[in-house]
């Protein structure tokens, strides 16, 4: 473990990322102690004030400060990020796992499910799912918590085949170890390191999601300060107001970049083969 | 010899399906394990020995009941293993170790030395207070300094990782390991260690083993008697001078005379050296297996399959010759 965090700390474009997901991390949990005003009130004599120093990134078109939305929007896109990606890693986790470890017909049953779902665009399966469920922030975690299912599902059930193999699966199965604890014990810790690296990118690809769903109106409600919602209404006032939409486009694009470079870093730094060349 | 075996070995097969070609509607198998009868008595040690895939890893497994036999039985303590329900079965496990061939696929990377020692006796409700004893123990009695107890597997050296694994095989009191190749992956000054302390432990504990290995000087070493395989069939079973002074079978005379004597001038037998490739376990050979490659192949050979007989005190052969 120390090694891999030495490794990582030497990559400076993820550290970097890394940093950057930490000031949001922060902006997020104290968001109404940091933001300057409250993200819902509207300084009706202050409508689409340009970015200057009574408001920093400016107001929209009913005067609400843009700053202090997007602070709160972090909140918003980190509870996303956090609670869709637990959805598909749990669901990801218990199907690869299943489908890699019993083999036969579970695995035949799992994978089928897995390429039909990988066969329709993601946008549009979560487009499908949020028109079934309704909008609203719960439904939004929902829908990309199953989008991103399958390729956790994938990854995990690649790992799983290979570990299954190794003859410390077979001893514990000669200690009289049950399934259930030879999965918890031996088979999960030693996929975790792809699903990891997986994780942390799927983080930038759910806060993308809920930005487009929000964009296209299927996600949250509209007052709610959602990067996305901002991107949308921000979307008819750029020849008046090109801040509204251009600093939540720009907070966004950053965490996810942010992600991206994060993972990359970890898979880099976790990566054994990588680490014998470097060495 | 004791006469009440610890295990019995009766009609033992197993067939792997292996996939057919498209479309020829043809079931074929690997007949990895294709009879076997013989039987293992407390405190000996019983080597296994064969070329690669004649089955001896598979029948290792069997006896341990880690893969489902297609035919036949294996008694332990008279008791067969084959028709035991699986939670009857983990319970008797207790009783039957295996030790591995490879120290560094054998041990979960992530758990530490007394987590892995610590497994089997928490999975056997062993009473948590004496079980941090009981690893200690473990530890001295293989020789690993109970300071590493905190460490990982990857710190070990290959030897190290093998006395580990010898420690979590013992920790449950077993009466009968399966070694499956424990010295192969390893040094040859380090596989003497190893072959010491499993023969030490054997006496101290009173183990008896099962021990697969396609070396011979390991297997003469560390056995009280050797069975020779040849193709997922016994083709020689005796006493290990027995064999290495008579050996009887064809097969088990080309084997042994396949050692490398360290003389540069020795000239190797033109009779001992085997003709051909081992033949495939998909469609072995018809009668006897290794008519095809015998020198002393006769025309019942190709007919018939020897069954495995009494040459004298003990001495067991499946040839026509006898």
């Amino acid at each position: 473990m120390g090694e891999t965090w030495y490794r990582f700390r030497k990559n400076k474009l993820a550290f970097t990322g890394f940093a950057i997901l930490m000031v949001f991390v922060f902006l997020a949990i104290f968001a109404p102690l940091i933001a300057p005003y409250d993200p819902f009130t509207m300084h009706v004599e202050d409508r689409l004030q340009t970015p200057g120093s009574n408001y920093l990134f400016g107001t929209d078109q009913f005067g609400r400060d843009i700053l202090s939305r997007i602070i709160h929007g972090a909140r918003i896109s980190f509870q996303v990020g956090i609670i869709s990606v637990g959805i598909s890693l749990v669901a990801g986790l218990a199907l690869g796992i299943a489908a890699g470890y019993y083999g036969k017909w579970v695995d035949m049953v799992i994978s089928r499910l897995i390429d039909i779902m990988f066969s329709f665009p993601d946008i549009f399966l979560a487009l499908v799912i949020m028109a079934i469920l309704g909008t609203s922030l719960t439904n939004v975690m929902i829908a990309i918590g199953i989008v991103y299912t399958p390729i956790f599902a994938r990854i995990a059930r690649g790992a799983t085949l290979t570990v299954k193999d190794n003859a410390y699966i077979e001893a514990a199965r000669s200690i009289g170890v049950g399934d259930f604890m030879t999965i918890l014990r031996h088979i999960l810790p030693n996929i975790m390191a792809p699903l990891i690296v997986q994780t942390t990118l799927s983080f930038g690809f759910a806060i993308r999601s809920e930005a487009a769903l929000s964009f296209l109106g299927l996600g949250v409600q509209p007052d709610v300060p959602s990067w996305g919602i901002m991107l949308n209404e921000g979307k008819e006032w750029l020849e008046l107001g090109w801040w509204i939409a251009f600093f939540p486009g720009l907070a966004a694009t950053l965490a996810i970049l942010s992600f991206n470079v994060l993972g990359d870093g970890l898979r880099d730094a976790l990566d054994p083969k990588l680490r014998n060349e470097s060495e | 010899m004791p006469d009440k075996p610890l295990i019995e070995v009766r009609g033992l097969k197993k067939h792997f399906p292996v996939k057919a070609p498209f479309l020829s509607g043809e079931k074929l198998l690997v007949k990895a394990v294709d009879g076997l009868d013989f039987n293992i008595y407390p405190g000996e040690t019983l080597g296994l020995v064969g070329e690669s895939g004649c089955g001896k890893s598979t029948t290792g497994r069997l006896l341990l009941r880690l893969l489902e036999p297609t035919q036949g039985q294996v008694f332990f303590e008279g008791q067969d293993l084959t028709a035991l329900k699986q939670q009857t079965l983990k319970a008797m496990r207790r009783n039957f170790q295996m030790v591995f061939q490879d120290p560094y696929a054998c041990l979960n990377p992530r758990l530490k030395v007394k987590d892995i020692l610590n497994e089997p006796l928490a999975t056997h409700h062993i009473d948590p207070k004496s079980r941090k004893k009981m690893i200690l123990t473990l530890l001295e009695q293989v020789g690993i300094p109970k300071s590493y107890m905190d460490r990982y597997p990857h710190e070990f050296s290959g030897g190290q990782r093998q006395r580990i694994g010898i420690a979590r095989a013992l920790s449950l009191n077993p009466k009968f390991i399966v070694a499956d190749e424990p010295v192969a992956a390893l040094d040859v000054s380090i596989q003497a260690q190893i072959l010491n302390l499993m023969k030490d432990l054997q006496q101290e504990l009173n183990l008896t083993y099962l021990f697969i290995a396609h070396d011979l000087s390991v297997v003469q070493y560390i056995s009280d008697r050797i069975g020779v395989m040849y193709l997922g069939q016994l083709v020689e079973l005796t006493r290990t001078e027995k064999l290495f002074d008579n050996p009887s079978h064809p097969y088990t005379r080309v084997l042994l005379s396949a050692v490398p004597v360290p003389d540069p001038d020795h000239v190797y037998e033109a009779s001992t050296i085997v003709k051909g490739e081992i033949p495939s376990p998909i469609n072995p050979p018809s009668g006897c297996a290794f008519h095809p490659r015998c020198p002393h192949a006769m025309a019942v050979c190709s007919r018939e399959k020897p069954v495995i007989k009494d040459i004298g005190d003990g001495h067991k052969v499946a040839c026509h010759l006898y």
